[in-house]
């Protein structure tokens, strides 16, 4: 007998099979976090073992939940676009937009083409953000430090964009209800041209690093497979979902914010496995990188903000200290908050890591009567008792790196 | 499109009623029926995909009180549907669980019945999963505070060991929040919703709270 088929996964199911009722008892429960490098977060699992492989496993969330529906409903809209940072703070920004869509499209409001660039702009940084750090983990959970080295400090240049645009590195809080906070600062488009030519060459590398790596292919290949019909019944989406061979991308399919005017491609896996969600997430890098260069050539000139919605966005401050009419509607929206209609409205924008929902319910006025969030990583994070079970210890934080979740999100 | 195939779903099926929305097509369903008519949109009507469960606590405004909020996704033909279905009694309330149908619904109706208490009948494992096991209330419900209520440590050995209770957060009786409409300006202005409390007064106790009912 070769030593390689004694130490296959397949042969140790098999002699645990075998065994199994001389192993009764002997199956040990661990503890995997709240507070542990490869849950990301605080995201427990109880895991049964019967030595190296699952037999069952249950995640345990909630650590981080703050409650943040019930908040929403005890504000005004603008109020929350904070508290919306702090959902994927991977890449808060794009919260920022989603959020602001789904009370627009409440307001049945259309916001200026210049706005809606901008807006694109920033939701691809956003997911450049997220999937780069995604990968860099990812890597290090695999045993590959390096990269991770690459892609944040990559990350960081990002920041240092935010920083400009909205004045804050990491809570960006920069839409409003009706358009952005302010107009892209002189210069800033120049240097996201920039920050791209650098990224493009440190993305090939991070290809050249993992992609064709035979430890990291080891470790990635037909692991954590999902089956198209899981990832469909346990609700996952984005480059979970697209992995698993389901080409569902709302910048495609519904398109917002003007996703309809550019051209990229929506890359799907075929097996589904960790390896597959690798290269989903690889190839969405390129895409966003593209995305971005076409709406900075593009980019409108005009408004950054609806100018005709005098009773939900807040006017200029060069304006409100000229002007009596904008002083009285900045007052009326301050303390009173964006006058939206009644109604129901569910929007959903492809976020980074998936699709983040808002079901907002309002009875007129400043503010929700009920504001659900839909959050991916919630979803994505429930296939876990399933995709768990039979595989190996060493194989956990290959799976969790490789569903690219986080918590913030997840417990709201 | 959307009156098209409100107008298809509610020609066979006359327990529907069509619901208003500022958006995708909605009906409302009985919870007698609900399984059924969500199992036929998934199987026969192209609607595959579970993307969200939760549930709206109506409050005095609505009998009956807690409507269940279901969004179905159509991947073919990249709509959406949005099926609304009431509880029954507003003391107990119940919805039967589609856990079977998709797998996603396990952890959205737990979440639901964390937040609102709605039981899911069928549920394979209905237990809290954002608040912890045991906690007595039910935060989203539009009776419960803020600032949360006062209750019990999570675990009983650390609590008795450091005599520390899960007390409301000290917001000097806030929310901030303007009324939205009607009335003087000054009835208007952003005040504290609640002035029953504030740092010098202490909140009143609540008589007796609400127990989770098992």
């Amino acid at each position: 007998m070769s030593r390689e088929s004694q130490i296959s996964i397949g042969d140790v199911v098999q002699r645990t099979a075998q065994f199994e009722e001389e192993l009764h008892g002997e199956r040990m429960t661990i503890n995997i976090g709240p507070s542990h490098p490869a849950t990301h977060g605080v995201l427990r699992l109880k895991v049964e073992l019967d030595g190296e492989v699952v037999t069952r496993c249950e995640p345990v969330v909630g650590y981080l939940h703050r409650g943040d529906e019930k908040i929403a409903e005890n504000m005004t809209y603008n109020q929350f676009i904070p508290y919306t940072d702090r959902l994927d703070y991977i890449g808060p920004i794009h919260n920022n937009v989603t959020f602001s869509l789904a009370a627009e499209k409440l307001a049945s409001l259309e916001v200026p083409p210049r706005c809606q660039a901008i807006r694109v702009i920033c939701c691809e940084l956003a997911r450049l953000q997220s999937h780069l750090l995604g990968l860099g983990v990812y890597g290090m959970d695999t045993g590959a430090m390096t990269v991770f080295m690459y892609t944040f400090t990559e990350r960081e240049k990002i920041y240092s964009l935010m920083e400009m645009l909205t004045g804050a590195r990491f809570t960006t809080s920069y839409t409003r209800i009706g358009g952005v906070a302010r107009d892209v600062p002189e210069g800033w488009l120049g240097k996201v041209l920039a920050f791209l030519d650098g990224l493009e060459p440190v993305v090939e590398e991070i290809d050249q690093m993992l992609t064709r790596n035979r430890i990291f292919c080891d470790r990635t290949i037909g692991c954590g497979v999902i089956s198209r019909e899981d990832a469909i019944s346990y609700g996952l989406t984005g480059p979970n979902l697209r992995a698993s061979g389901v080409a569902l991308d709302l910048r495609r399919d519904r398109p917002y914010s003007g996703y309809e005017r550019y051209e990229f491609d929506v890359p799907i896996g075929s097996r589904g496995d960790c390896y597959d969600r690798w290269l989903v997430r690889m190839e969405e890098v390129r895409q966003s990188i593209s995305i971005i260069r076409q709406a900075v050539e593009k980019m409108p000139e005009g408004l950054w903000y609806n100018d005709e919605a005098r009773k939900i966005y807040v006017p200029p401050k060069s304006k409100v200290l000229t002007s009596m009419e904008e002083l009285i509607q900045n007052f009326m929206l301050v303390t009173e908050g964006p006058q939206l209609p009644e109604g129901e409205v569910y929007f959903e924008a492809e976020n980074p890591k998936g699709l983040l929902g808002f079901y907002i319910v309002s009875k007129g006025g400043g503010v929700p009567y009920r504001l659900k969030i839909r959050s991916p990583s919630f979803c994505n994070l429930s296939i876990l008792p399933k995709l768990l079970k039979g595989v190996m210890v060493a194989d956990i934080p290959v799976i969790l790196g490789s569903l690219d979740f986080v918590l913030g999100e997840c417990d709201r | 499109m959307s009156d098209e195939l409100l107008t298809t779903l509610m020609e066979r099926r006359t327990f529907l009623s069509a619901r208003p929305s500022a958006d995708h097509p909605a009906v409302n369903c009985p919870a007698s029926h609900l399984v059924a008519f969500l199992r036929d949109l998934r199987d026969a009507e192209g609607f595959e995909m579970l993307l969200d469960v939760t549930a709206v606590d109506w409050a005095e405004s609505r009998r009956p009180r807690f409507t269940c909020v279901y969004h179905l996704f159509d991947l073919e033909r990249s709509r959406y549907l949005r099926v609304a279905s009431d509880c029954h009694e507003d003391a107990n309330p119940t919805m039967p669980s589609v856990a079977g149908l998709w797998a996603t619904a396990d952890w959205h109706e737990r979440e639901t019945y964390d937040m609102f208490g709605i039981r899911f009948e069928g549920h394979p494992d209905l237990r809290r999963i954002l608040m912890w096991d045991g906690y007595p209330y039910y935060p989203l419900r539009k009776d419960f505070p803020l600032a949360g209520e006062e209750t019990d440590l999570p675990g009983a050995d650390v609590a008795e060991h450091t005599d520390a209770r899960v007390s409301a957060a000290p917001m000097a009786g806030g929310p901030f929040v303007s009324g939205t409409s009607g009335g003087p300006m000054s009835e208007r202005e952003p005040r504290a919703k609640d002035e029953s409390w504030t740092e010098n007064a202490p909140k009143p106790k609540k008589p007796d709270p609400t127990k989770e009912s098992s």
